[in-house]
């Protein structure tokens, strides 16, 4: 049972399992444990963000593609759900076109990306995307009758929706079966022609793997996963925005939490994700403290200050590309 | 080889195009000034990352970072000599100026050395671990950049002499956009003579077609890099500043917010070339200020139009270089 549901892929560290276990119940029972606003959007955002740093993981661990549109596709299911219920009423009916509609979106735009520019190097690759995207993202802010413009779309949702409780397990209970899906997809022979195009890209293409359609596929997939996020998102806040899915900002999230969690791990995804959401809410809290304390020393108060706290997991970033390329579950792992 | 031409003629042909859609003469003139101006802004931002690829195959995805850090050390001086900048004198002003862009200059070449030495040294060859470094450069440092001077945006005072405008025939014509354009010939020009006409410049272009070859002659291909890397940083740096200047003020995501655009303008030219940088950045600053006033809401995306137009032509960029 458990083997299928994990896909063969077990954490393979008493640590991990641990730790893995402990963000799931916590997740599971955040509603519970933690009371109050604050921390019950901290555990849905934690949810929404595994998904979509495990969709990101795919393209970036697995296939070895840096993509810059990620954030597109997120925002394409945000603005699809978003879209849908603010222009066409608050019924099941709309949600499902919204969703439908941004699936298929995201699908066509992967599609054509990866036909077009998977054939080049990674690098034209990554900066093709970065256009791309930044274009979506004038696209979302130019038309605004349809998008709302930079104010982006606050709508409502079908009745049932609007209990944070059962939004909540929504948003949890779809992450998780779509994480579980991803870790069939990388540990499937699909998967592992993925791993071999990483590897080495010439002798996988001399094995007999057309290189071009299994990159394209595995850039749909995650196209698709991080569509499936962004509708979560929205879903969530009951808004849908450029700053909360398309702003480049948020690229640099998803790039640091697949990294420090560990590039070419599903489960790096889960602890990228959670010390990062975490970081985000609740380091500030702790470098306030900190800076307080070292009030009146040159510089050290300036780099302690709260809002510092992205300049410390950027040097845990670079750390980690250069020492640990399998980041945190690598280091657990050993 | 043979000179391409063909390429060249699209400046002046966008240039012609437009002037029917926009009407007026005056009106025209002013837009094209504007758009060289800031075409020639952006290829001095461009240069360093072109070069640096065509060379060390290396794309930085900090490289905006010297472009803040260049602006952030031009507005430090700046501020400091508001005296000299109120005196309505050119004297007084270039005593403002020069420090300033030496200062701009000078900090964004040292923290390029610094980059290229700490950051990316160990990870030549590697385009995956490169692109993830140098985005966690740009992270960093742009949160460096706060620490050093501050999250608020400064504003940046623009000297006496170049502001105002001055009118030709019934066009009204911003001084900064002459100076803009005078200063980025200049540095092309440079650039061009650098390039063409020195040894060093031979081994340079001799580096970007074949480093091995290069190598094996006894030349140090590695002490080149460096150079390129440094000099594209201060160049970047210089670019930063008057882009500061003209926006009339600095903040830290200046640098990312400006990246989508040099990476479009170094993809039209094709990578590697300085000849298709400069090309490529005078026709994107032409374009966006044409459709800026043609239709506003295209502005935005015009670059990016543009791009996938000249790689529809040629998938490679305008000018490609040797190397693939």
């Amino acid at each position: 049972m458990l083997v299928r549901l994990l896909s063969g892929d077990f954490p393979r560290s008493r640590a991990l399992t641990v730790v893995l276990l402990a963000v799931l119940i916590g997740l599971a029972a955040a509603p519970f444990i933690f009371p109050g606003t604050r921390s019950l959007n901290v555990a849905a955002k934690v949810a929404v963000f595994v998904l979509l740093v495990a969709s990101y993981d795919l393209l970036l661990g697995y296939t070895g593609i840096v993509s810059f549109a990620h954030t597109m596709f997120f925002g394409i299911g945000g603005y699809g759900v978003g879209i849908a219920m603010a222009k066409m009423g608050t019924g099941w009916g709309a949600l499902a076109a919204g969703i439908v509609a941004a699936l298929a979106l995201s699908l066509a735009i992967a599609l054509a990306i990866g036909l077009l520019s998977l054939r080049v190097r990674a690098i034209f690759f990554a900066m093709i995307t970065l256009a791309v995207a930044s274009f979506f993202q004038i696209l979302a802010s130019q038309m605004s009758p349809l998008t709302g413009g930079e104010d982006g779309l606050s709508f409502r949702l079908p009745e049932l929706l609007r209990e944070r409780l059962v939004a909540y397990y929504v948003v949890f209970g779809a992450a998780l079966l779509a994480f579980l899906g991803l870790l069939r997809v990388v540990n499937s022979p699909f998967g592992r022609v993925l791993l071999s195009i990483r590897e080495n890209e010439f002798r996988s293409e001399a094995i007999g793997y057309r290189i071009v359609t299994y990159r394209t596929a595995a850039n749909c997939l995650a196209a698709l996963g991080a569509t499936v996020a962004g509708i979560l998102y929205a879903i969530w806040l009951r808004y849908t925005g450029p700053d909360t899915t398309l702003s480049f900002n948020i690229m640099i999230d998803i790039l640091l939490m697949v990294v420090i969690g560990g590039m070419g791990t599903m489960y790096g995804a889960v602890l990228g994700a959670t010390i990062f959401v975490l970081a985000q809410n609740y380091l500030r809290d702790l470098m306030k403290v900190a800076s307080g304390a070292l009030e009146g020393l040159p510089l050290l108060p300036a780099l302690l200050h709260p809002d510092r706290w992205l300049l410390w997991l950027g040097v845990l970033f670079i750390l980690c590309v250069y020492y640990f390329p399998t980041g945190i579950v690598g280091r657990l792992r050993k | 080889m043979k000179r391409d031409w063909l390429p060249l003629a699209l400046v002046p042909v966008i240039a012609l195009v437009s002037l029917p859609l926009v009407g007026s003469l005056p009106t025209w003139v002013t837009l094209t000034v504007a758009g060289l101006a800031m075409g020639m802004m952006i290829f001095m931002m461009a240069s360093g990352l072109t070069l640096v690829f065509g060379l060390m195959d290396v794309l930085n995805f900090a490289h905006g970072i010297f472009i803040a850090v260049g602006a952030y050390g031009a507005a430090s001086v700046l501020t400091r000599m508001s005296a000299q900048m109120e005196a309505q004198s050119l004297a007084s002003d270039l005593s403002a100026m020069v420090p300033a862009v030496l200062a701009a200059v000078g900090l964004a070449a040292v923290l390029g050395w610094f980059f290229e030495r700490v950051l990316i040294r160990p990870v030549y060859g590697d385009h995956l671990r490169q692109i993830l470094i140098t985005m966690g450069g740009l992270i960093v440092f742009e949160q460096l950049i706060h620490v050093v001077w501050g999250p608020d945006i400064i504003p940046l005072p623009r000297p006496g002499t170049i502001t105002g405008s001055f009118i030709v025939g019934e066009a009204a014509i911003e001084r900064y956009r002459v100076a803009a354009v005078i200063v980025g010939l200049v540095v092309f020009a440079a650039m061009w003579l650098l390039l063409n006409r020195t040894r060093i410049g031979l081994l340079v272009r001799a580096g970007v077609e074949n480093p091995e070859m290069v190598e094996s002659l006894g030349y140090r291909v590695r002490r080149l890099f460096v150079g390129v890397f440094v000099a594209g940083s201060g160049l970047a740096g210089l670019g930063g500043a008057m882009w500061a200047m003209y926006q009339e003020q600095v903040n830290a995501q200046m640098g990312a917010q400006v990246l989508v655009m040099i990476f479009i303008v170094v993809i039209i030219g094709g990578l590697g070339s300085v000849g298709g940088c400069f090309l490529g950045a005078l026709l994107v600053g032409l374009l966006a200020n044409y459709t800026g006033y043609l239709a506003p809401k295209l502005a935005l995306g015009s670059n990016i139009l543009l791009m996938v137009a000249v790689l529809l032509w040629r998938p490679r960029g305008l000018f490609p270089i040797g190397r693939a």
